[in-house]
């Protein structure tokens, strides 16, 4: 069955293909436009389920596969990748494929296990899923839980033993009190006996009865609130079966780093100036504010009039005020309780290379240090009034920058109409100084109009591997996938896309590309509705055949996007070809020198032993040569790379 | 006779033995064997998602009818920011409530007519119930009074960002309520889509109101606060 259901829809995604005009991949040709095309072929496409009309600039569809037969009309979620395997949530559980031919990927295991949003993750032997909805049920079964307290309901992690993958097997279900929208699987490089899982829960609290120990009460009134925490599980890898919450770790608390895009730490000199001056400086959710004289003069009157004195206020009076500001303030703006910032993450990235996450956690984005993988330090946050629901976080490969998307409407609403604002739903681009502040940039939305019927919102993306630039491909539900280079995190640029018409033309239906993740040369899509889509990069006037080659001759063994590796590139000579393309794209090199360069490297590939070693030699010192202006240190890390293949022709 | 009740009382009656209108009838899931005879995976699927997997109850139909003029409601104030002399930041606010929730009330509308069940129309209505042998008639939690309402739209400039900001929280804070009513509820909840949607709202005005304390704390004080810090 499940055969003929992927020979079936093979063959309508080909019709669709050749009947539809905006089906085309209009760059693939020599003329090597950098010109988007217009009008955006993503406009108007046909709806269907599996026969949807499709447009593609610069991606090429390999498969598109729809679930196997248990899972068809489940929503799909996350994505996940060991050797050869993809793993696939879904509301349903997950199903295991091997794309060993992205053309034609294979089930190898689904693992009938309801609960919403089985976000997958995957560490050697062990998988790791999420569980939060109030259907999830420890017994697998897909009968529900009525009751409000019960003890047949999963809300946290549950943990697979995968050593055969064909019979994945339950070792162990770690709950906790507001289940796991997601989850995180930080591998601490100093650790090798354990893994850790940051949990990110955003359903309601537990009643204690359900889970002892969960308190759903402000942490002022109960300090073992369950509320302003994200949740820690260490697990022993010897031992998986003893996975347990190991901290808890309140990242929230005293939200004391002013919040902004601008520079913090000018507004701290500001502020701490203003108070050397004798100014009034309130802290107000975290920000140092300094009151206008028109609010502190008639309190300064009061305080006279207090003590029933008159005339101007005394340095006794400022003092006193001074004193009672804190009481006054929180009285005044915190009718409901003391105001507060978020009370858990949506989801956090660790990037152990670095020692850094990043937090995506309801009204801000936090920078954090977790080079204590159970004490995870805030270092950092942000926020933005164009933000609704901070969602996800990505850093670049080097760390220097964080991307932050925007899940407007909670993935469910269509917020890519024409009539929606570009800086909405979209991701924020930050860069990170030296003491590790964030500095906002610009966003990047997808900029397609997309239907009302079709849901769109900025999703879950990764790095493509292309070396010495940022380049990222990100899912958009229904307004499909995007690719863009941030390298310049002031200007981001589209460079690729593809996207289907709506899942139903009738009415609004969920659907479209939940996560679609790079993953050694493939470009994967979950598309809630459809199924699996796998794509290749194809070259354009953006991105070289050799910076394609040189993003695929980076390997890994496994993936999880939110636990993001760091990439890197093996001297090669693709690897150099491809630095020399981008010095061409960028005009940093001249047409003549970049023809000489080419030359040389062909020259060096085809000789061997020492004729080749000395040649790349001699053309590392001419590149040393060459290294001036604003490319220079991209020309010399080119001439690195052919040190490199020099001392590797030994 | 007409009465208004407590707000503390609903919920109690949204799911007690009061007969809540719209009627509610609970459903269950369709057969999975009559989706396995359909011919394409496409058919299949489309049973599948149209279907109730698990069943919805009076709960979740009370939920999904009450929100509709509990979102109106907030939709008619924030539409009044640009002809009261809102600031930019309220102005701001206002627009994004409007555009969400006038969304949300196109996903509640559709599944209740997908479920044959009574559509609201987007208006503020207090909800009419029926409790021994009369009607009462009563507002969602954290919905504004006529007073309330009256007082609002009497507001310009600074005055009115303040009022809109303190209804705006209230109103917020009522729905969370009503999702926390919801998951308490034997048998709800169990539908994804009233999962999913109820947990959004949950998460998506927490967050917003958050953001609106931060923003009355910044007015109260007289302060401006960047676009960025909030």
């Amino acid at each position: 069955m499940t055969s003929a259901f992927r020979t079936l829809s093979l063959g309508a995604a080909l019709c669709s293909a050749a009947a539809c005009a905006s089906t085309m991949s209009s760059s693939g040709g020599g003329g090597m436009s950098t010109a988007a095309p217009s009008p955006d072929p993503r406009v108007g496409l046909r709806g269907g389920l599996m026969d949807a009309g499709q447009a593609a600039w610069n991606l090429r569809l390999l498969s598109a596969t729809p679930p196997s037969k248990q899972f068809l009309g489940a929503v799909n979620s996350d994505l996940a990748f060991t050797g050869p395997y993809v793993i696939q949530g879904s509301y349903d559980g997950y199903q295991i494929w091997d794309i060993t031919n992205p053309a034609s990927p294979s089930l190898k295991v689904a693992n009938y296990c309801p609960a919403s949003q089985s976000d997958v993750s995957v560490y050697r032997n062990l998988l790791f899923v999420s569980a939060e909805g109030n259907t999830g049920r420890i017994d697998c079964s897909d009968k529900g839980v009525k009751d409000p307290v019960s003890t047949e309901r999963i809300k946290g992690v549950r943990i697979f033993d995968v050593t055969d993958i064909a019979h994945p097997r339950n070792v162990a279900n770690v709950q906790t009190c507001r289940g796991s929208h997601t989850h995180t699987v930080l591998v601490d490089p100093n650790d090798h006996d354990n893994v850790y899982v940051y949990v990110s829960g955003s359903s309601g609290i537990r009643p204690a009865a359900e889970l002892p120990g969960c308190v759903s009460a402000m942490p002022e009134k109960d300090p073992n609130s369950a509320l302003f925490r994200i949740e820690v599980i260490k697990v022993p890898l010897a031992h998986p079966e003893q996975a347990a919450i190991v901290s808890s770790p309140r990242i929230f608390n005293d939200l004391t780093a002013p919040a902004r895009h601008g520079s913090s730490a000018v507004d701290r000199q500001v502020a701490a100036a203003a108070r050397a001056r004798g100014e009034f400086v309130a802290d107000v959710f975290g920000e140092s504010m300094i009151l206008p004289a028109g609010f502190t003069g008639p309190l300064l009157d009061s305080v006279v009039k207090a003590r029933k004195g008159s005339g101007p206020p005394t340095r006794a009076d400022s003092a006193a005020l001074r004193a009672a500001l804190p009481g006054m303030i929180a009285k005044m703006v915190g009718e409901d309780g003391p105001p507060h910032g978020p009370t858990q993450c949506h989801d956090i990235t660790v990037y152990p290379a670095v020692g850094l996450a990043g937090g995506a956690c309801e009204g801000y984005g936090l920078l954090l240090d977790i080079r204590n993988p159970t004490n995870p330090v805030r270092i950092g946050a942000v926020a933005d009034s164009n933000f609704s629901y901070w969602h996800s976080a990505t850093f670049n490969n080097d760390g220097t920058k964080v991307l932050f998307s925007d899940e407007w409407g909670g993935g469910g609403q269509p917020k890519c109409r024409a009539s929606d604002p570009k800086d909405w739903g979209a991701d924020a681009l930050f860069t990170i100084d030296a003491n590790r502040q964030m500095h906002f940039q610009s966003y990047y939305k997808m900029p397609a109009a997309q239907t009302a019927l079709e849901n769109c919102v900025a999703h879950n993306g990764s790095l493509i591997p292309i070396p010495g630039r940022d380049v990222m491909v990100q899912a958009w539900y229904q307004g499909g996938i995007s690719v863009f280079d941030w390298t310049d995190a002031a200007h981001p640029k589209e460079i690729a896309f593809f996207d289907r018409g709506p899942v139903d033309s009738t009415q609004f239906t969920m659907g479209g590309s939940w996560s679609v993740y790079w993953y050694n040369g493939a470009i994967v899509s979950s598309e809630i509705a459809r199924g699996l889509d796998v794509f290749e990069l194809t070259p354009s006037a953006f991105v070289s055949q050799n910076e394609i080659d040189a993003a695929k001759s980076v390997h890994l063994d496994y993936l999880n996007t939110q636990g993001q590796p760091q990439y890197v590139w093996a001297p090669s000579f693709v690897l150099a070809r491809a630095y020399v393309d981008q010095l061409a794209r960028s005009n940093a090199l001249g047409a003549s020198r970049v023809a000489a360069v080419r030359q040389s490297l062909a020259s060096a590939e085809a000789a061997s032993g020492a004729v080749r070693r000395d040649a790349l030699t001699q053309l590392a010192v001419q590149l040393d040569g060459d290294a001036r202006g604003a490319d220079a240190q991209k020309v010399r890390i080119l001439a690195g790379t052919v040190r490199d293949l020099a001392a590797a022709s030994r | 006779m007409r009465h208004r009740l407590p707000l503390a009382l609903l919920g109690a009656l949204a799911v007690g033995g009061c007969g809540a209108h719209p009627g509610a009838t609970p459903a269950t899931a369709p057969d999975p064997a009559t989706a396995g005879r359909l011919a394409t995976p496409a058919a299949i699927a489309k049973a599948r998602a149209d279907s109730a997997r698990y069943a919805y109850t009076a709960a979740d139909i009370h939920f999904m009818s009450s929100m509709i003029g509990h979102h109106a409601q907030a939709i008619i104030i924030s539409r009044w920011a640009p002809t009261h002399g809102a600031s930019p930041a309220v102005l701001r606010l206002a627009e994004r409530i409007i555009n969400a929730q006038q969304d949300e009330i196109g996903t509640m509308q559709q599944w209740l007519r997908a479920r044959q069940q009574p559509v609201p129309d987007a208006r503020p209505m207090a909800m009419t119930m029926k409790m021994d042998g009369m009607e009462h008639e009563m507002l969602m939690p954290g919905m504004l009074t006529d007073e309330q309402m009256k007082q609002l739209d009497a507001a310009r400039g600074a005055e009115f960002d303040k009022l809109f900001l303190r209804d705006m929280i209230q109103h917020h804070t009522g729905a969370t309520v009503m999702v926390k009513q919801l998951f308490d509820t034997y048998g709800a909840g169990q539908d994804e889509l009233v999962f999913k949607f109820a947990s959004d709202v949950n998460v998506d005005q927490t967050t917003e109101i958050a953001r609106m304390q931060k923003m009355l704390a910044a007015l109260t004080l007289g302060i401006t606060l960047p676009n960025s810090t909030y």
